[in-house]
């Protein structure tokens, strides 16, 4: 390391590996992960949401997990939740799915309506 | 390639790992990969959270939920129902009246702390420098490297730092002086020779944030022109001394270190030497002795360390916690750290909470805090329904302070004009049980074993004091002996060479301040009012409450206890122990402890004495 500009470079990489203890993050997907979610495949639509958000280093999308939501026929459930924007929450998920959720929401910005189930203000 | 969803902190402070931190690590990897998702997530050891009572403590994030006495048997719940399905565990957060706390933010132990020293301490992961760095670590000397050492002199100058080992010497001027001093090379060293009972700050930050420590004396070494430091730390402190030389070889790696740091003419290296443990290698002067091979004694300054420290070079001797505070000071600036704390002490200040207090362990709080807000606020107030009595502030070289001081505010000067110190940081909170003259007896005889014998106040006076004190407490005081105490001490604390002499007499003499009825009773009365010394006391049966059962007496170890059913038992004071077998064992709570000597012990003594006159 010989410049502030090379401490900069290493910072900026390892904040990505403690972005979860970070307040500051852009976009939180919650996958609802209760018995019936878990039985429908959400461990599979979690484990695509972190392969997808690794592989294109998104750096301010944290992944969590809920419990039941009620709604066991549209399991797996997915949140998605941003500052100051709608909650949307999809249903039915499934790995092809959330690969589409990635790249077209949580990249691009634009929801994926077609799997959408319900929008909250 | 799949990143991590979670991070599982686990507090692996002293405390937490003695209370099974590690056993719970070992358990969650267990659980965790029998569910198939070890890999989502990242176990972290961490250093020191704060609160040590309620430990093993463990955080998790992305939710920042705070788990607080937890066991290895907590894990396969935390995994099914947290890790998988999102459902916090209620159960293991801390619970306040009717209500639970689920992050740390919402707990009252951290309201009040504000923390700057400890920022890092149980956020990041001690063994990686590349978290440091992710906190902004190493900025500071980065940009302090690009500068003059003069400037660096004048940020810290400008902060109103002040040393935080106990004396409280302002950290620009010192190091004013060693960058001033002819010679070379210039050393620094970084004093970690915490010694007094009940005190574990420089140990949780160096276990906690190694590297905030390396960077504050790379700073250090930087602005007074040194290009080695070593650090003293004592051998009772493993984890440390493994952290700091794991944070030196990756600030190597990354070329923080070394020869020609960042293409600058600034080279510098670092090492560790372990002490022994002895109190008085604190003192700058007999650590220096110590770090170069030879017996840990003080010698007279000046010359000061500054001018002849380490092979009678300049030498810069800092305490952990004030290399804690330098960064910082860089990053956000002089102004915004002396915008905390009072006039003349600036800042924050980390205290380790012990004694008969709710929560017990590390905090950290601004300058100028009440004593109230200290030990009820953030402590929590006194366990069970004990009353507050005195909190002894300074260990052993300090003093104490009443209920009549709750209002004080924690300064240099304030404490020092109260009889108490700053001291390092160790805080010890008594409830209305102890006896003010046991306590400064402990003290006393702390700094008796520790005092290095070079001259004779603290060697000889120190000793007297003691005997003295030993004499009150066993029922054999005389009136004078109070005068005599206070004489001696004050002798001792003008006539000792370093600071353990000058300051071991004060707790002796703020107990004789604010205690002296206690004093009295003990010499006056034959009575310890606390019932703690045991020649002072005596145990008692209540004939209307006996039932004669004779528990007491079939537990009595010297068979003293005598009595029937129809005439209820007694207590033959002169053959009792005090041991106190029979008030745990009575069922119906009629022996209990009573204040005083027994008049039939009075008479076995006086009796005693006088045979021994005639016999001579």
């Amino acid at each position: 390391m010989k410049t502030l500009a090379d401490l900069k470079a290493i910072r900026e990489k390892a904040q990505k590996e403690m972005k979860l203890r970070n307040a500051n993050v852009r976009i939180k997907v919650i996958v609802g992960m209760g018995t019936s979610g878990i039985a429908a495949g959400a461990k599979e639509v979690m484990k695509t949401f972190l392969d997808e958000i690794a592989t294109r280093s998104l750096t301010d999308v944290v992944v969590s997990q809920t419990g039941e939501k009620g709604l066991s026929s549209m399991e797996p459930v997915v949140d998605v939740v941003e500052e100051g924007k709608p909650r949307y929450c999809y249903g039915s998920m499934n790995v092809e799915k959330t690969k589409r959720v990635v790249a077209e929401h949580l990249v691009n910005g634009n929801p994926v309506k077609e799997f959408l189930i319900s929008t909250e203000e | 390639m799949s990143i991590k969803r979670i991070d599982l902190l686990i507090c692996c402070g002293s405390g937490c790992v003695s209370a099974g931190a590690l056993r719970i690590k070992e358990k969650f990897i267990e659980v965790l990969n029998k569910n198939n998702i070890y890999d989502e997530v990242n176990i972290i050891e961490t250093g020191c959270m704060g609160p040590c009572d309620f430990g093993p403590v463990l955080m998790v994030y992305p939710e920042g939920i705070f788990y607080t006495k937890v066991s290895p048997d907590d894990a396969e719940e935390i995994v099914n129902e947290h890790f998988i399905k999102g459902r916090p565990v209620k159960r293991l957060m801390q619970q306040e009246k009717d209500s639970t706390l689920a992050t740390k933010e919402e707990i009252p132990f951290y309201k009040k702390q504000i923390k700057v020293a400890l920022e890092n301490c149980g956020y990041l992961n001690p063994e990686r420098i590349e978290e440091y760095i992710a906190l902004g670590g190493y900025e500071a000397l980065v940009n302090v490297l690009n500068g003059k050492p003069e400037d660096a002199i004048e940020t810290i100058k400008r902060s109103g730092l002040r040393g935080r080992g106990g004396a409280g010497f302002p950290v620009g001027m010192k190091w004013e002086f060693v960058n001033k001093a002819q010679g070379s090379p210039k050393y620094v060293v970084c004093n970690a020779d915490e010694g007094d009972p009940g005190a574990f700050m420089d140990r949780s930050l160096l276990e906690g944030d190694p590297h905030r420590i390396l960077e504050g004396m790379m700073i250090a070494a930087y602005a007074v022109g040194a290009s080695e430091g070593y650090f003293y730390i004592r051998a009772e402190y493993p984890l440390a001394i493994t952290r700091i030389k794991l944070a030196i070889e990756q600030a190597k790696e990354y070329g923080l270190m070394g020869e020609n740091i960042l293409d600058t003419n600034f080279s510098f290296d670092a090492f560790v030497r372990t002490g022994a443990g002895a109190f008085v290698c604190g003192e700058e002067t007999a650590l220096i002795a110590s770090i170069m091979g030879q017996r840990g004694q003080p010698i007279q300054k000046p010359p000061y360390p500054a001018n002849e420290g380490l092979w009678k070079k300049p030498t810069l001797v800092n305490n952990v916690e004030t290399l804690g505070n330098i960064a910082p000071i860089f990053v956000k600036g002089p102004e915004w750290f002396s915008s905390m704390g009072t006039e003349t002490s600036k800042g924050t200040k980390v205290f380790a909470l012990t004694g008969d207090i709710r929560n017990t362990g590390l905090v950290e709080v601004p300058m100028g805090i009440s004593v109230e807000e200290l030990i009820y606020d953030v402590g929590g107030g006194i366990v069970g329904d004990r009353k507050f009595k005195a909190v002894q502030l300074g260990g052993p070289s300090g003093g104490c302070l009443t209920s009549e001081h709750l209002d004080v505010k924690i300064d240099y000067e304030t404490l020092k004009e109260k009889g108490a110190m700053m001291g390092s940081g160790g805080v010890i909170v008594m409830n209305d049980s102890n006896c003010m003259v046991n306590i400064a007896k402990f003290f006393l005889e702390f700094s008796v074993d520790e005092s290095c014998g070079k001259c004779a106040p603290c060697r000889i006076g120190l000793k007297q004091m003691h005997e003295i004190l030993d004499k009150i407490t066993k029922g054999r005081g005389k009136p004078s002996d109070i005068d005599e105490l206070v004489t001696l001490g004050n002798s001792i604390k003008q006539l000792s060479l370093c600071g353990l002499g000058q300051t071991a007499p004060n707790p002796v003499l703020s107990t004789i301040n604010y205690f002296r009825d206690e004093y009295e009773a003990h010499i006056n009365d034959s009575a310890c009012p606390t019932k703690v010394c045991l020649d002072l006391m005596h145990f008692n049966i209540d004939k209307n409450k006996c039932i004669g059962c004779s528990l007491c007496a079939r537990r009595c170890p010297t068979s003293c206890i005598t009595g029937s059913r129809q005439d209820k038992f007694v207590i033959g004071q002169v053959d009792c122990v005090k041991c106190g077998n029979c008030l745990e064992v009575c069922p119906v709570k009629a022996i209990t402890k009573e204040s005083g000597m027994h008049p039939d012990m009075k008479k076995h003594l006086e009796k005693l004495a006088q045979e021994a006159l005639e016999y001579n």
